[in-house]
């Protein structure tokens, strides 16, 4: 048993004037502990595909299934809160709260999820050093660059202890060096952790770490390598 | 921590956050400053009224209320100055031959109220002998009996000190008789409707004139060291002296409270119209700061903040942007309000227009420290509903269209 089963994910985006076909049927399984790649040219309907797993738009058709749960429908309410229970989430952008310190930001979901003030800040300052920001704890978002912002957000996804993490392009604004430096990281937090990565991409360098890659085309699952 | 980022997001746009501050800060301060001036108008003009004119407490027999003549004399006048001296919390008992009459110059005549007074207990109860400008207040002798009249009444019979005037009046018999009078002293209190019509002479040459009992009295003005006192006086007078006509200060000015009513409410009316003003200001100034962060709120959800947080957060903001505001207004007007209520703000240069409707120039604003506790509420309640509907628009968003929204 997987746990992210999709049955026949369909999207049509239909507040345009031409209704937008952005998923056609995609039927994937993941199981825990997978390190999976979702590739595909720009507008093949990555994002689409991630937000559908994440809970965060609703499927025109099929269903999404994560531990046994079909969360396709779940009340929006609840779905907030099993989103902060379960999944971390890495965008490519606008990750992190900018008024709040890299701490404060790690700090955050484990309040919303009411965890106690002294584990939250011990661990907090432990995700970050895991990340290897342990000279950046106090600084705010505007004063970091792009790849250490997005380690951050890792230590942020990581946080809340989610069944899995869903990052959608998280190397897209990054140069190589960061880019290098992010996917160690989240292999190493795989590989100690078990911890679940399904992340987006159109770098190849980038999919080449990845061991499973699922190519989307035209809103299918076009080819589908371990 | 919710409230750290509400507080730091409002000072994402310092710039923005100050304008909007500083117009709330300004508006409340005009508001409060023109409250506490028009409160400072009312009480000075009551202030001046109890003092100068009617004093806090009249006794007179009813029937003078009606018509005032000599006949309506009360006989237990001089009984009632000594029990009225005995009561505590009574400053002065000034005990009045007062009826009507006529004065005239060799160039003009007018209707006057005529007080005949003793000089010495009249200085403990009105502010007449204070009041004088020019000449004296009843000193000496000489040998026609001295009168005291205003620089209004000076101006229309075109008398000054040391003039004759002819007084026409009813003696007891209801005859009219007159006698010349000199002014002695010419007066100004802060109030011309006042002024015009009373003249002051000695009670002794008004009796004598008139043929008057000297002993009795038309009229007994008390003044108290309280205002607050005076219902418990007024009380305990009509219980010693039940036929008589006993009135405080409201009843016999009855419009010097009725100021004070509309000026309350006039105070309420501009006070909303300011909040509302301000309200709309911030709602601007909320939704441009949500539509600005239409991604960042779209994060903020999909990581699992819930409504009811997020709505707490944008309260807050609401909260702080207009309470900070708010909060120098107040400081901004009790500073002020307390500095210039110490020595008053003199308003002289228009003192002829407020002096003829009965207002002194000189402004002690006042105002009820209470009023800016409820107002400090009042701003609480504006903003939270000012923040109902920016909070609503970003709780509509979706995270995942928000998220894609290109800011
Ligand atoms: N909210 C939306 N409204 C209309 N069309 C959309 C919306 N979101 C995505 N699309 C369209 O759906 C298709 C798939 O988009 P997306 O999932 O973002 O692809 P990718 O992430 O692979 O670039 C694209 O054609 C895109 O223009
Ligand atoms: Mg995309």
């Amino acid at each position: 048993m997987g746990i992210i089963i999709t049955k026949d994910l369909r999207k049509i985006y239909s507040e345009t004037k031409v209704p937008v076909y952005a998923l056609n049927g995609v039927s994937v399984t993941i199981e825990e502990g997978e390190f999976t790649s979702i590739v595909g040219p720009s507008g093949s309907g990555k994002t689409t595909l991630l937000n559908m797993i994440g809970g965060l738009d609703n499927p025109t058709e099929g269903e999404v299934h994560i531990n046994g749960v079909n969360v396709t429908t779940l009340p929006s309410g609840k779905l907030i809160d099993f989103r902060l229970h379960h999944i971390g989430f890495v965008f490519q952008s606008y990750n992190l709260i900018p008024v709040l310190t890299a701490r404060e930001n790690v700090e955050f979901i484990m309040q919303l999820q009411g965890v106690p003030k002294k584990e939250r800040a011990a661990r907090a300052i432990e995700l970050l050093e895991s990340v290897g920001l342990s000279d950046k704890i106090d600084n705010r978002p505007g004063d970091m660059s792009g790849g250490q912002q997005q380690r951050v957000s890792v230590a942020r996804a990581l946080a809340s202890k989610p069944r899995f993490i869903l990052a959608d392009e998280p190397t897209a604004n990054l140069d190589s060096k960061s880019t290098a430096e992010l996917l160690d990281i989240m292999l190493k937090m795989n590989e100690k952790h078990k911890t679940t990565f399904i992340f987006s991409t159109h770098d190849q360098r980038v999919m080449e770490r990845a061991r499973r890659i699922i190519t989307i085309e035209d809103g299918v699952v076009a080819k589908d390598e371990f | 921590m919710i409230i750290a980022i509400a507080w730091r997001n409002v000072w994402r746009h310092r710039l923005r956050s100050m304008v909007v501050m500083l117009a709330a800060a300004l508006g409340i301060f005009g508001t409060l400053f023109m409250i506490a001036l028009s409160n400072g108008v009312v009480e000075q003009k009551i202030a001046d009224s109890i003092h100068n004119e009617i004093s806090h407490i009249q006794i007179h027999k009813p029937e003078f209320l009606q018509d005032n003549v000599l006949q309506h004399a009360m006989q237990d006048a001089p009984e009632i100055s000594n029990v009225a001296q005995g009561i505590p919390g009574i400053k002065g008992v000034s005990s009045r031959i007062k009826t009507m009459a006529m004065a005239s110059t060799a160039s003009n005549g007018a209707g006057v109220i005529i007080n005949g007074i003793d000089p010495e207990t009249e200085k403990l109860v009105t502010g007449i002998a204070g009041s004088v400008i020019d000449g004296t207040y009843f000193e000496g002798e000489s040998r026609s009996p001295q009168i005291l009249i205003s620089r209004k009444l000076a101006g229309n019979l075109k008398a000054k000190t040391g003039s004759r005037i002819v007084i026409t009046i009813q003696n007891t018999d209801g005859e009219l008789i007159y006698s010349l009078f000199r002014v002695a002293g010419i007066y100004k209190t802060a109030n011309a409707l006042f002024d015009e019509p009373n003249v002051f002479v000695r009670r002794s040459d008004l009796a004598e004139l008139t043929g008057f009992d000297p002993a009795l009295s038309t009229e007994i003005a008390l003044l108290l060291h309280r205002t607050e006192d005076t219902d418990k006086t007024v009380a305990m007078l009509e219980e010693i002296y039940p036929g008589l006509s006993i009135l405080p200060w409201y009843v016999i000015e009855p419009t010097l409270n009725m100021q004070s009513g509309m000026m309350d409410q006039f105070s309420y009316f501009l006070l909303v119209i300011i909040l509302a003003a301000m309200a709309f200001g911030i709602v601007n100034t909320m939704l441009m700061s949500i539509l600005e962060r239409t991604r960042e709120l779209g994060m903020l959800m999909a990581v699992g903040m819930n409504k009811k947080k997020v709505f707490i957060m944008i309260m807050l903001e609401t909260i702080f942007l207009s309470g900070v505001g708010a909060l120098v207004g107040i400081a901004m007007s009790y500073l002020t309000i307390t500095l210039t209520s110490r020595n008053g703000i003199n308003f002289a240069a228009w003192a002829d227009g407020f002096e003829s409707l009965g207002y002194s120039a000189l402004i002690y604003p006042t105002i009820y420290a209470s009023f800016y506790f409820w107002l400090a509420v009042l701003v609480m309640i504006t903003a939270m509903f000012a923040s109902v509907f920016p909070a609503r628009k970003a709780l509509k968003l979706n995270p995942a269209a928000a998220i894609r929204h290109e800011a």
